[in-house]
């Protein structure tokens, strides 16, 4: 009974770990989408704005005292800034300028690891810049002492964790009870109806692309913060799973947590299965796990993609005379 | 009288073409205004104009005796214009509520104030007998419904200036009636109405004035009253136009096409959409099939022509079974078919007329030898078309299809499926969309047909069409053969009731 208790304390904080950034980059996802623009840059974006998080992160290190949670504050802040930045190029090309949306995004996907490899090399010799520094919060003060809820959820914990909660509750508010909500979501579904009403597409589908580069800088420090102590011009795939995750999610804030939590679920079992009892007695190659994550993707994809859910307009620039 | 709007001597080019030539237009206080024109005739263009989305390139707009230059749909909204399109504007997922206030939407620190809208939005349907649930979605509420949405939304923005373009197009005879009603209350209550339409019945049956365009032109303004249908419509086309048509009693001989119990699953939905169908045509009469949109009769066309599989049931053909047939070996057997959808089943709007022409038949010796094109013989085979069904176009036979107007890429396909010399000749709404002159046409066609001893099986939403070209009608509704009637001893209004299914009786 301790053993699975303390498995459990041991697996929990990677799963919420694994959780967080994906649902972050999945809503950043729906924001877009919603609005009526095709976003699959997410995984360029997060590696953009994971990249120069890091990079502000260890200026921060090695010029100022501050406290490691600031520096991180601070991280996730210039990540979400440059993210921002960098899907403006995307908003640009497939809002004003009409260009195919997945042609546009699969750039800045190409673009971005080149990039920041590059720049890597040229500054400081090395295509892996470091991040030193443990950002655990050990305790939160009070909550903490809370038995077993204090334990999983405020030991051990990222910041990103908690800013992860307070996005998704804005972001559902936002999307839902608020005018530039009612607006973004009526850009998706049927553009020509809001534009006869006086609503200014192109500014929505900027706002909306804006938003998901925002929380998709965000998710890359996020996920740099809580998987590596390195940057390497990767995001392990991370804004494609957030892709599938909101596929899986129906395009629906809720539906999107448990989605992340699903695909969450499977790569904790695949990074692992050699401690969790049961699975570590079945003998199979070490690859086969690794592949869960994608195969649950693709198995749930061809099931979800049945009765999909995709606003109507999604993935269509905005055309005024084809009425 | 006070005028509301004049819009005076408008002119607007478009490259090559003036759309509005010295067009004016003055709307009274209180009245309802036709707007009068075929196809084509400039009608859009000139409420594009007031509606601000485009700049005319001369001419005046005043309202209410001011002069006013309307830049965008925003300058028109705030002048009190509003407009129910003809294709709504509504996003279906959306609650009524949502899509009466997008756009215009109150708010408190930022949050949507939904229930002061949902109170305002009963207090108007009570006030002009709108009646529509404000929660429903509107993927849930039937046409009629969604056009009392779009209504309300004009009302809910205070618009004094209503204008309906087309809005009975998509409704049902007893739609079409509350419609009318409701267009009245409206005036009543002191707001004005712009209809645009080229329906002759409707302007009789509830506008004043009526102005009519032709080819960008200004023909006229008339009282309604004392003018009469062929006035109104002589004025509207440019020539004398038979109404009615003309046509012999059908002299029906062996049945060409026989469809027994058929029934039909949707793949997707896993509704029933064709329950039990059974029905003949026999060669030489004209069969309809009527019926609301959506009621299964595109599924059942689908089915004969095997465009989708048949559930249940069998379709024979000149006494030949031909329900397992492919859909080429159906069409070979001899089914001529004129397709609902034209530019999605009928033709190939990037390829060239003449390529269009051959689509059925590209693959016989007439047109190919061992995989390679005859020229010639495709050339000669569009010439002989465009000749006898008066197909116009651009470049003749090598105009992009694309490019051509909604009346001759019909004409097309009409000519394509008749020249093919089958027994049975479907058509399914053949002349949706299109101005009278091409309507005339292309009833005068099936009529043609039929009298040359095929079997004519007709699908069509147009009563007025219904009445005319029959010499059987069936009505279908939720998939079913509601009732059989003849088209001498039947009337709109009868038929109105079984295809809103108020009313069912046996199939005779």
């Amino acid at each position: 009974m301790r053993e699975l208790i303390d498995l459990i304390y041991f697996l929990f904080p990677l799963f919420i770990a694994t959780t967080v950034p994906l649902s972050i980059v999945a809503l950043g996802g729906l924001f877009s989408e919603r609005s009526g623009v095709v976003n699959i840059a997410l995984e360029g974006i997060m590696i953009m704005g994971g990249f120069i998080g890091i990079i502000a992160m260890r200026a921060l290190i090695e010029n100022t005292e501050l406290n490691l949670q600031i520096i991180a504050f601070i991280g996730l802040f210039t990540g979400a800034t440059f993210g921002m930045l960098y899907a403006l190029a995307h908003a640009f090309a497939s809002i004003t300028m009409k260009s195919n949306q997945i042609i546009s995004a699969t750039a800045l996907n190409m673009f971005a690891p080149a990039m920041s490899v590059f720049i890597a090399r040229t500054f400081w010799n090395t295509s892996n810049l470091n991040l030193m520094g443990n950002y655990t919060i050990s305790k939160v003060p009070i909550l903490g002492d809370i038995p077993i809820v204090g334990q999983l959820f405020f030991t051990n914990a990222y910041l990103s964790t908690y800013i992860g909660i307070i996005i998704f509750i804005v972001a559902t508010a936002v999307l839902y009870k608020t005018r530039l909500g009612l607006r973004i979501r009526s850009c998706g579904e049927n553009p020509h109806a809001a534009d006869s009403l006086g609503v200014n597409i192109y500014r929505v589908r900027y706002i909306g692309v804006l938003i998901s580069g925002a929380l998709a800088g965000m998710g890359g420090v996020i996920f740099v913060l809580s998987f590596a102590t390195r940057f390497s011009g990767s995001v392990a795939g991370f804004g494609f799973l957030a892709l599938a995750v909101l596929i899986f999610g129906q395009w629906h804030p809720k539906k999107i947590i448990f989605a992340a939590l699903f695909f969450a679920t499977m790569r904790v079992i695949a990074d692992t299965y050699s401690v969790i009892p049961g699975l570590n007695m079945i003998v199979m190659p070490r690859e086969i796990y690794r592949m869960l994550p994608y195969i649950a993707t693709l198995v749930v994809l061809s099931f979800a993609s049945k009765r999909s859910r995709a606003p109507r307009a999604v993935g269509e620039p905005y055309d005024p005379s084809k009425r | 009288m006070a005028f509301v709007i004049e819009m005076l001597n408008i002119t607007k080019e478009f490259p090559g073409i003036k759309a509005n030539d010295d067009v004016t237009l003055q709307l009274k206080q209180g009245e309802i205004h036709a707007l009068l024109g075929e196809n084509g005739a400039g009608k859009s263009t000139l409420m594009s104009v007031l509606f601000g989305l485009y700049q005319p390139e001369q001419g005046i707009i005043k309202v209410r005796d001011k002069e006013v230059v309307i830049k965008n749909p925003n300058d028109a909204n705030d002048l009190g214009i509003g407009m129910v399109h003809q294709h709504f504007k509504l996003v279906h997922n959306f609650t009524v509520t949502e899509n009466i206030v997008l756009g215009y939407e109150d708010t408190k620190k930022g949050f949507l104030q939904l229930d002061n809208a949902r109170k305002r939005i009963k207090e108007l349907s009570e006030q002009y007998k709108l009646r529509v649930d404000p929660d429903a979605l509107i993927e849930n509420i039937s046409v009629g419904q969604q056009q009392r949405v779009e209504i309300l939304k004009m009302l809910y923005r205070d618009s004094e200036i209503l204008i309906f373009d087309e809005p009975t197009a998509v409704l049902t005879p007893q739609e079409i009636q509350e419609l009318m009603k409701i267009m009245k209350r409206l005036v009543s209550e002191g707001k004005s109405i712009i209809l645009i339409t080229h329906k002759l019945n409707e302007i009789k049956a509830i506008a004043d004035r009526c102005t009519i365009l032709r080819k960008g032109k200004y023909i006229d303004t008339v009282e309604v009253k004392s003018t009469s249908n062929e006035v109104l419509a002589e004025k509207m086309v440019g020539r004398k136009i038979s109404f009615g048509v003309e046509k012999t009693p059908a002299k029906p001989k062996e049945t060409i096409l026989k469809v027994e119990e058929v029934s039909i699953t949707d793949y997707i939905t896993q509704k029933i959409v064709v329950k039990n169908v059974c029905f003949e045509v026999k060669r030489g009469e004209i069969l309809t099939i009527a019926g609301i949109e959506g009621n299964g009769q595109t599924e059942l066309i689908h089915g004969i022509t095997g465009l989708k599989p048949l559930t249940k049931g069998k379709v024979i053909l000149k006494e030949q079974d031909i329900t397992a047939l492919s859909i080429r070996q159906k069409s070979l057997s001899g089914i001529s078919h004129i397709p609902e959808d034209r530019q999605k089943h009928g033709l190939v709007l990037e390829y060239s007329l003449e390529n269009n022409l051959i689509l059925q038949n590209y693959f016989t010796t007439q047109f190919q030898n061992r995989g390679f094109f005859k020229f010639d013989n495709i050339r000669d085979h569009a010439e002989k078309l465009i000749e006898r069904f008066d197909i116009r176009s651009g470049k003749g036979p090598l105009s992009q299809v694309r490019s051509m107007s909604g009346g001759n890429q019909q004409k097309a396909i009409v000519g394509r499926e008749i020249d093919r010399n089958n027994d049975l000749l479907i058509a399914v709404q053949p002349t949706r969309g299109l101005d009278v002159g091409a309507i005339e046409f292309i009833h005068k066609q099936l009529i043609q047909e039929r009298d040359q001893g095929k079997a004519v099986l007709l699908i069509s939403l147009e009563l007025d069409e219904v009445m005319n070209l029959s010499d059987r009608i069936l009505v279908m509704y939720e998939g079913e053969i509601v009732g059989e009637f003849d088209p001498q001893k039947t009337t709109e209004n009868e038929l109105g009731l079984y295809m809103s299914g108020s009313k069912r009786g046996k199939q005779q």
